[in-house]
């Protein structure tokens, strides 16, 4: 295995195990200004201990998320020391600007919100739920601005030498997918922060544990789970329709789609055969021309408009897409059976249904990677779309030893972590809310 | 081009104030964990040296993300050859910060391997405060670097003697933030040993500092003829002398100031020692990475400076907000 095999290999292992942690953090940091929002407004102690609990278990996950993110941002310099001389001027100051803008905020009010009960007045804790939610979000943003840099890259010119150089910042920082990924991905958290409090408050609702304290849990989880796949089909539709206009051999591959034509079929699920370049399943016909702008015979560009060389790796890339598009549509059902439970009043009696919640805790996770999936490897083989390939990319002076060495560490290490993480994360599920 | 040497010049001295700021404030916390066996001897005492940290340390930390991306930021080439160069070493970093911050985190939630996760704190933050002063010691003492500004030597050349010695003052000057920080925050017998610990510490770095002071005196070219570096050396020994005669009052607020005084005087000579270098080749001057051959664009340099001078006054307002609330001594049950 070669060095660049093996990089990009850690690299998808570490950004697909840190990527979990921001997931539930922005969506508990949300029910949490939810949930102490309530509090602040009715003196409802059942607030109080709704966000206690979570804080508990933000403290667990954000921890996790900040160890394994530190690993993302030494890797642009380690694995990938050409891509950083290359794009530094554009691509250096978006992290930087991560961290003073947003990643301090957040981590210094996580440690109010975490330590800070007993210290602080209700009004102070509000502000740092408040701040920790807005500086988790910042975060994100800046996060997704450089990979929708990478994806759409605008504001720059090439000089010379090669290097490519910052000439607008705003025009970088908004560059044509930002606004639709950032959209998607911050509604995918909410999700997943919903799905997360359903799933605890489900389990306690059906074994008649915690009272009023899990019935308004429930009742504030599943309200958000109704209300956000929704606003992601929306959010996603215009993600979609954004990456045919700027990234039409991704969108061709999440399709499994070769030859532009007008009239473009959309599948439910499916097989692409890419040696003999033919996509099998069951198709809705024109289906993907319609979705596009809502005309049956809209063009459609194939992936035979570049050279096959410059594919991403098809048949993964739509799995990964579909497989996501599946999952979105089992949250919207899903979400609204479960509003019209508590609309009814049946919600708290329906054990079919909240047994059910718990497994959507794993599903929500697979739809994020399965989206990041898509969005990444959909974006091969380059690193900056048409500007950079990512073989161009790696270091030169580390070998493929050390990277199989920093690859069996960081597995072996996040092993630990994941074992870790779901034996305390149940563990403090079981203790309760009564416990803090 | 007098214009982009200004830029360079000013994220030369921002970069400096990052990491000073990191080394600072994570180094009282490293420090402390480093030493927490030593300064607690129960459980509760742990739990309390623990509780005084807990709060704050994950936005200490930050100060080493956000120094990492404005040196990607303003010399992607020096942020580039030292981190794929020292390739081993920064594995091992990351190793160590994992551990040492999961480590507090799963020692409260799993006391039936409280042992265990007290273990990785100690040895994690130990590691990391090791890893950082012999990495800054290369870059400042020199490495072997080729003319496409990339790292030749391997991870054996790290561990030369002079490297290694600036590596272990940093480290022992960590020791000493940690225990200081301690003095003050904690009561009783935990504050003995601490003062204790504290005192011994203010010898050894004194020991270490005129040792780190004299090669680097020696090592470096243009030294002697630097107002700032006699700066730095004043700097350093005020505050060991400052320390001593606090440990003796048993005053509890000062040391702290006192160390990070000293503190900041070895890293005053440092910067003096390497400007206008970043990373110093040690076998060809003319290799060596420089503010003028690493940087960016100045228009990337201009904007970064906006948001830095207007984006860190505030971080640095809010984070002393939080400082403030969690002032006065710490206590075991602090945790949730």
């Amino acid at each position: 295995m070669d060095a660049l095999f093996l990089a990009r290999l850690q690299f998808a292992f570490t950004i697909g195990f840190h990527f979990l942690f921001p997931a539930m953090t922005l969506g508990v940091a949300l029910i949490i200004l939810i949930s102490e929002t309530l509090h602040l407004a009715t003196k409802d102690d059942v607030y109080r201990k709704i966000t206690d609990l979570l804080a508990r278990l933000l403290g667990l996950i954000f921890v996790v998320g900040a160890a394994t993110g530190i690993v993302m941002e030494f890797s642009f310099g380690t694995n990938w020391s050409q891509y950083s001389r290359t794009v530094g001027d554009i691509f250096g100051p978006i992290l930087a600007a991560e961290g003073v803008i947003a990643f301090f905020l957040e981590s210094v009010f996580v440690g109010v919100l975490i330590f800070g009960r007993k210290k602080v007045s209700p009004k102070v804790y509000w502000v740092s739920a408040l701040l920790v939610f807005v500086g988790g979000h910042l975060s994100a943003f800046w996060i997704i601005v450089a990979n929708s840099w990478m994806q759409t890259p605008a504001g720059y010119e090439v000089s010379a030498m090669g290097k490519v150089i910052l000439t607008d910042f705003g025009a970088a920082v908004f560059n044509p997918s930002t606004v639709a990924r950032f959209l998607h991905t911050v509604l995918a958290t909410w999700i997943t922060g919903a799905v997360l409090v359903c799933g605890i408050a489900g389990y306690y609702v059906r074994k008649g544990l915690h009272g009023e304290t899990a019935r308004t849990m429930l009742k504030i989880g599943i309200i958000l789970f109704a209300i956000t796949p929704i606003l992601q089909l929306g959010a996603a539709h215009g993600h979609a329709i954004q990456v045919i206009n700027y990234q039409p051999m991704k969108a061709a591959a999440m399709e499994g789609h070769f030859e532009t034509a007008r009239g473009a079929d959309i599948y439910v699920f499916g097989y692409v055969d890419e040696a003999n370049e033919k996509t099998y399943g069951l198709y809705i016909p024109k289906g993907l021309s319609f979705l596009y702008n809502f005309d049956f015979n809209s063009e459609i560009k194939g992936l035979r408009e570049v050279a096959k060389k410059d594919w991403p790796p098809v048949n993964l890339v739509f799995q990964s897409y579909h497989i996501m598009v599946t999952l979105g549509g089992i949250f919207i059902g899903l979400g609204l059976v479960g509003g019209l439970l508590l609309w009814t009043g049946k919600l708290y009696a329906a054990k079919w249904y909240l047994w059910l919640l718990p497994f959507l805790i794993p599903l929500a996770h697979l739809a994020h990677e399965t989206g990041w999936i898509t969005a990444e490897v959909g974006r091969q083989p380059w690193i900056i779309q048409n500007l950079m390939k990512t073989a161009h990319a790696s270091s030169v002076v580390v070998s493929a030893g050390e990277i199989a060495f920093s690859l069996i560490m960081f597995f072996l290490i996040y092993l630990l972590l994941s074992v870790m993480f779901v034996f305390l994360f149940v563990k403090i599920v079981k203790q309760g809310p009564a416990a803090s | 081009m007098e214009n982009i040497q200004n830029f360079q010049i000013l994220w030369f001295v921002l970069i400096f104030i990052l990491l000073l700021g990191y080394a600072l404030l994570d180094g009282f916390d490293l420090g402390l964990a480093a030493l927490l066996q030593f300064l607690g001897k129960t459980k509760e005492e742990k739990d309390t040296l623990i509780a005084s940290i807990g709060p704050v340390w994950d936005g200490n930390e930050v100060w080493l993300i956000t120094g990492g991306g404005a040196l990607f930021a303003a010399f992607p080439h020096a942020y580039a050859t030292a981190f794929s160069g020292f390739y081993l070493a920064m594995m091992l970093v990351l190793l160590a910060l994992i551990f040492r911050a999961v480590s507090m985190e799963f020692r409260a939630n799993d006391p039936v391997r409280a042992g265990l996760w007290e273990k990785a704190l100690v040895g994690g933050s130990a590691l990391a405060a090791l890893l950082f002063g012999v990495a800054l010691g290369n870059v400042i003492y020199g490495v072997p670097l080729d003319g496409r500004m990339e790292y030749t030597g391997s991870f054996f050349t790290l561990l030369r003697p002079v490297p290694l010695l600036f590596g272990i003052t940093g480290f022992a000057a960590v020791l000493l933030q940690g225990a200081s920080w301690a003095v003050m925050k904690t009561e009783g017998q935990v504050q003995e040993r601490s003062f204790k610990a504290a005192q011994t510490l203010t010898w050894i770095n004194a020991i270490l500092a005129v040792i780190y002071f004299v090669v680097l005196f020696n090592a470096v070219p243009n030294l002697p003829g630097n107002a700032l570096f006699y700066v730095a050396v004043v700097f350093t020994f005020a505050g060991l002398i400052g320390l001593f005669f606090s440990l003796r009052k048993k005053n509890d607020a000062g040391p702290f100031w006192e160390s990070s005084f000293s503190f900041i005087g070895l890293f005053l000579a440092a910067g003096a020692a390497q400007f206008p270098n970043l990373i110093t080749a040690s076998n060809d001057p003319n290799f060596s990475l420089t503010i003028y051959n690493s940087s960016t664009s100045l228009y990337t340099l201009q904007v970064m400076a906006v948001i830095a001078l207007v984006g860190m006054p505030i971080v640095i307002g809010y984070a002393l907000f939080v400082y403030r609330l969690f002032k006065g001594k710490a206590k075991a049950d602090d945790h949730y």
